[in-house]
This record gives structure tokens, sequence and C-alpha cells, in this order.
């Protein structure tokens, strides 16, 4: 395990030295939280266009963190259980690239989709086999989602190996706007999922049955139930497009970030922050959330560096938990 | 008590120190070294189910270890103090690490101090990983001293070999426990009871929670501190990364698997682990599934056996009484 470990670190150390060259392949390198954008040398560009195309590293950024973070606000919302293990749904997904994509040899989006089905079926399983049982115990809820990330990561470590996996770029071509700034498809591909995904999701919420008894059991459990709504069956619901969320992010992605078993750590500590600024239990507030820290962390890592980057997000984190610990959209205080 | 329970009593403590200290004897030298860092270990996770006494469950103490370890290596390095003295003073440091943190963090209860915690503990370390003037960045602080070699009676104790730093740790592990155990066992040890049992209750009959859980948490921080310091000046190298959550995942493993109910619990648990991962996985090759493993443990006992191996040692002991009693 510490072997593990250590060449983790390396991976990671041997990025941030390296962010301007990861730059160039369209590859985000950079700070600890590995979405840290990449940002051509700054001798091509003057102010303007630096903090253009900062803005738009900030969006595709956003976006993908609003997918996961959303995903699992969802599950927070219905079951009560905060899953640590999120972060390794993502990693399952870009997995599930690296499979079919890479392994298989099969189209992209093939790979996209068979992430999504597999990581929805690992989220069923898990509402089934730990969070089922422990409904009434968040702490201990938490403590097995702890213990099933350890699990999926040496998982992942044993079948994959530790080291990065190389995913070759589904398409390179770039969206170029000026002489400096400019927008890789592949992210822009990412941005517009994120928007249609999310899009989806919330007319999914606000005018289908199964998305009124969603958010019915969110906000109260037993009068749900009164109401003749089966809470264990939309609890899978929830699981299933909690997990899917994070499977997609993570397989679109896949060709963009560093893949490796330990790529969810970053993510939950992100995401986390992320949920925590909007409010525990808000889905809103998760995506508004997303967007400011990732703007945040973006024009920080590009004006200073990765770790201070890091550093003022965490702060950021701190300062909403004990100036308003239930967020910043947040009404309910469930935990 | 009667006479014969003392004499029981002070025969099992004299057989546990016996065996403790026969223990390396028998051990290979790569053994050996895992018990110094089981009994560094032990301070550890003792002191984490200190903090856990008032009902709060941390994800930062792992940091306060390492706020230990390098407020002591930086001491002894820098200032050039004495390596014992050193020691306690970064238990010190921790100690004042924790009383600064638990300004805010105690703001918080439950899930919200949990994810608090691990935010602090991860600005620290970030911070270790920044500055790398005092701190060394990444890669950490090297060479540092270890305890000062000495001549007892014309044999000379080297502390790089594990067997004397092994004593020395196990003595400094008495200590502690005895320390912690004394502080439970005190009146203010029932109110951190109270503390975690009716906290409105508590604060009703005019007793202070937030200070108590400040309390608690500075002197967990200064015996994570201490555990810090040990393994600082053995292994003479300390990183951020040896102080990030994975390691907190593993102490929270411990004190989960053991129990937290009563003092021998987390021992048990981190004792019973250490034991398994070293013969069960060292021995057949598995090393790679290590965390696999530990994640189906915790699994399994927070579905099967939520109150811990202590439970178990409970329950055996009344079967165990009422054998006997059916016997007499």
């Amino acid at each position: 395990m510490a072997t593990c470990l250590l060449s983790t670190w390396r991976i990671s150390g041997r990025c941030i030295t390296s962010a301007a060259r990861t730059a160039l392949n369209g590859k985000s390198g950079g700070g600890f939280f590995s979405f840290s954008s990449a940002v051509a040398p700054s001798s091509l560009q003057n102010m303007p266009e630096l903090l253009l195309q900062t803005f738009l590293n900030a969006t595709y950024a956003a976006s993908y963190i609003a997918l996961i973070a959303v995903g699992l606000v969802l599950i927070f919302g219905v079951m009560g259980v905060i899953n640590f293990a999120h972060g390794e749904l993502y990693m399952l997904g870009a997995y599930g690239v690296v499979a079919v994509y890479v392994g298989a040899q099969q189209s992209f989006l093939l790979a996209v989709a068979v992430g999504l089905i597999f990581v929805g079926t690992v989220g069923l399983l898990m509402e089934r086999a730990l969070f089922r049982p422990l409904r009434d115990n968040p702490l201990s809820g938490l403590v097995a989602s702890i213990g099933l990330l350890l699990i999926l990561q040496a998982l992942a470590a044993i079948f994959f190996g530790v080291r990065m996996e190389h995913i070759p770029p589904v398409t390179q071509e770039v969206l170029r706007f000026s002489d400096g700034v400019s927008l890789p498809l592949q992210r822009f591909f990412v941005i517009v999922a994120a928007v249609v995904l999310l899009a989806g999701l919330w007319m999914f919420l606000k005018y289908t049955r199964f998305g009124w008894a969603l958010r019915a059991s969110a906000e109260d459990r037993e009068a749900a139930q009164l109401q003749g709504i089966s809470v264990a069956r939309i609890a899978q619901l929830a699981m299933v497009i909690g997990a899917g969320l994070a499977g997609i992010a993570g397989a679109l992605t896949a060709p963009l970030v560093r893949v490796y078993p330990y790529m969810g750590h970053s993510v939950i500590v992100t995401v986390f922050i992320v949920i925590i600024v909007g409010g525990v239990g808000s889905l809103e507030g998760a995506v508004i959330a997303a967007i400011v820290y990732a703007f945040v962390h973006t024009f920080v890592t590009t004006f200073f560096d990765g770790v201070v980057a890091d550093i003022v997000g965490l702060l950021l984190m701190l300062i909403v938990l004990v100036i308003r610990p239930t967020g910043l959209f947040g009404a309910r205080d469930r935990a | 008590m009667p006479d014969f329970l003392r004499l029981r009593c002070l025969l099992a403590w004299t057989a546990l120190a016996v065996l403790l200290c026969a223990l390396p004897f028998f051990l290979s030298y790569s053994q050996k070294e895992v018990l110094v860092f089981t009994t560094i270990n032990v301070i550890l996770v003792v002191s984490y189910r200190h903090l856990t006494l008032t009902g709060e469950w941390s994800l930062g103490h792992v940091v306060m270890m390492g706020c230990g370890a390098y407020g002591s290596a930086l001491a002894s390095k820098q200032l050039g103090l004495a390596v014992p003295l050193s020691m306690l003073l970064g238990g010190v440091c921790a100690a004042l690490v924790g009383w600064l943190l638990s300004y805010p963090l105690f703001r918080m209860r439950g899930f919200y101090f949990l994810i608090g915690s691990f935010a602090a503990g991860e600005v620290i370390r970030l911070l270790w990983k920044r500055f790398r003037d005092p701190f060394g960045g990444a890669k950490g602080l090297k060479r540092i001293p270890g305890l000062e070699e000495f001549e007892l009676v014309g044999l000379r104790v080297d502390f790089f070999d594990p067997v004397p730093y092994y004593f020395f740790s196990l003595a400094v592990a008495a200590i502690c426990i005895w320390l912690l155990w004394r502080i439970e066992r005190s009146p203010l040890g029932w109110s951190y009871h109270a503390v975690h049992l009716g906290d409105d209750l508590a604060r009703s009959v005019g007793i202070p929670t937030r200070q108590l859980r400040r309390r608690a948490m500075v002197t967990a921080s200064f015996f994570a501190g201490i555990s810090g310091a040990l393994l600082a000046h053995y292994v003479g190298t300390v990183n951020p990364s040896r102080f990030n959550v994975e390691e907190m995942v593993y102490v929270l493993t411990w004190a989960i698997v053991g129990g937290v109910a009563t003092l021998y619990g987390p021992i048990l648990g981190v004792v019973s682990l250490t034991i398994v991962n070293e013969i069960v996985l060292r021995e057949f090759g598995l090393d790679q599934w290590r965390p696999f493993f530990y994640g189906a443990l915790l699994i399994a006992s927070v579905l099967f056996l939520p109150k811990g191996l202590e439970s178990l040692v409970a329950s055996a002991r009344s079967m165990l009484s009422r054998l006997w009693s059916r016997l007499a």
C-alpha cells in the first residue's frame, strides 16, 4: 500500500512541475485537485485574453463538478447518507472508458454508455448492500461508504495497475476564438453534456410523477410513504441517477484528466467543498456553488498556483461552515 | 476489592508486562519494526478515542499527529534541543494547533464537524506542502536526529535498533494510556460522557459542553502529537503524505473495528488488524489487497458487529462467568 501511495504522489508531483507541458497537450494537470485548468503559455496572451481563456477553463471545470455534486446531493437528499465513495464512482466511469474505448477499441459513445450503465448498477448494489441496512444511522452509512471507497480503489489498482492510463484523444479539434483564446472540442462537449443532463434532471424532477415522488421523499420520508410512494424504490432511483451522473462525468472527462485509481480523492474533496458551500441537500445550491468554486479555483490557479487555490477553496468551505453551516442555499439541517 | 481479586489483577498486569517485554525477542527484524509502529499507533488510536468520548468524530486527527511530528523534528533540528524534550514540545505544538482549530470547528456538530475537521486538516497539510522553508515542501523533512544513545552499566543503548526504541515507546505508551485513563475516570471524564449522551441536558445543569469538547480535542491532540514525535525520531523523515486521509481512514478502521466504548477496544482493533495484516497479507504476498481487506472489514464491522471487537470480549466474559457459576 505504501508503495502505491508513494507512486500516486509522485504522479501528482510530476504533473505540478509539468503543468505547462500538459497544457499544450490539452490535458489538464496542475494542482492537487486534478481539474486545475490548462492555460496556454502566457507569453502568447495579453491580459483580456488570459482572463477569457481562464473563464472558458473555469466553465469547463464547473460543468463537470456540478454533474458530480448534484449526484451526491441527490443521494444525500433521499437516503440521508453522505456517500464518501462518490469520487470512486467517477473513477469507475473513467475506467469504463479505459476498458471499452481503449481496451476493446469500441466507439467513445458506446464507452460512455457502458460506463454510465456500469456505474448506475454499482450504485444500485450500494443501495441494497450498504445504505438500506444502515438507513437510520448516518455515521455508519458514511463509514461503510469509506470502506467501499477503499475496496473500489484497490480493485481498480489490481485490475488496471496504479499507473496513469493513456487515453487517446477522441478529437484533436480546437475551437479557436482568437490567438490566445481557445477551447478544445472535447471540453466543449463536456460543457454541452453537463448543461443537457442537468436541464434533463431538472425537467424530470419538476414535471414527472417519479420526479415529484423523489422530491417528496427527500422532503419528508414518512409523509411520502403515507401518500403511497414506495420510498425504497425511490431510493434506488436516486442512487442510480446520482451514481450515473458521477459515472458519466468520469467517462466524458476520461480523455481530459489523469486517469489512475486514486483520482477520486481530489474529486471528492472538491465536491464536498461544493455541497457544503451550496448547502447540503440543495440541488440549485450545488450547481451555483460548483460554478463559484470552479471560477475561484481556476482563477487562483492561473494567477498564483494550484496549492494556493486548494487552500483558498478549503478555507472558503471552512468559513461557510463556521458562519452558516447550512450552506448558502440550504434550508434544512439533516445531518 | 477483595484480596484475591487484587492479587489476580496484579498477576494479570505482570503477565501482560512480561509478555510485552519478551515479545521482541521472538520476532524477526522487520516484525520488530512493525512492533514499534504498532506501539506508536496504539497511542494514536487511544488518543483518537479520547476525542470520541464527547461524541464527535474527527477526520483531522492524523494531521494532529503530523503537527507533533513536524514540531518535534523542527525543535530538534533547528533549535538543537535534546530529543526527549523536543518530543514533549511536539506534543505541546499539536495541542496548540488543536486548541486554535477547536474554536471554529466546535461551532459545528456531527457530520459538519467531520467534514470541517477534514478540511482544516487538509489546509494544514497543504501548508506543509506549500512552505518549503521550515517544512521542506512535498518531500518533507529529512535527517531528523534520533534519540541520543547512552550507556547503561556498560551496555550501549542505540535507539536506531528497533528493540530499544520499542521499549522506549512502550514506556511512553504506558504513561500516555495511564494518563488518558486517569482523565477519563476523573470528574472531567464523566462530564465528557455527559456531553456525549445528553448535550442539552448537560448544558441545562451547567456543564459548558463546547468548552469541554475543546478540552477533549486539545488533550487528544497532545497525545497524538506525542505519537507523531515518536514516529518522526524513529523513521528520521516526515512528509505531508504520511498524514493524509488514507492514514486517517486506517485510524478510523482500527477504532471502529475495535469499538470505542472501552479503553481497550481501539487497542484491540489496532493490534488485531496489524497481526492480520502482517501475517495474512504480507506472508501470502497480498500486500496489494490491503486496502480492499480494510474496506471489507470496515463494512463488515459496521454491518455485523456495530459495537466492535470489544463487545465480543464482554460477551465472552459473561459466558465464562455463567459457565463458572454453573460449575461451582
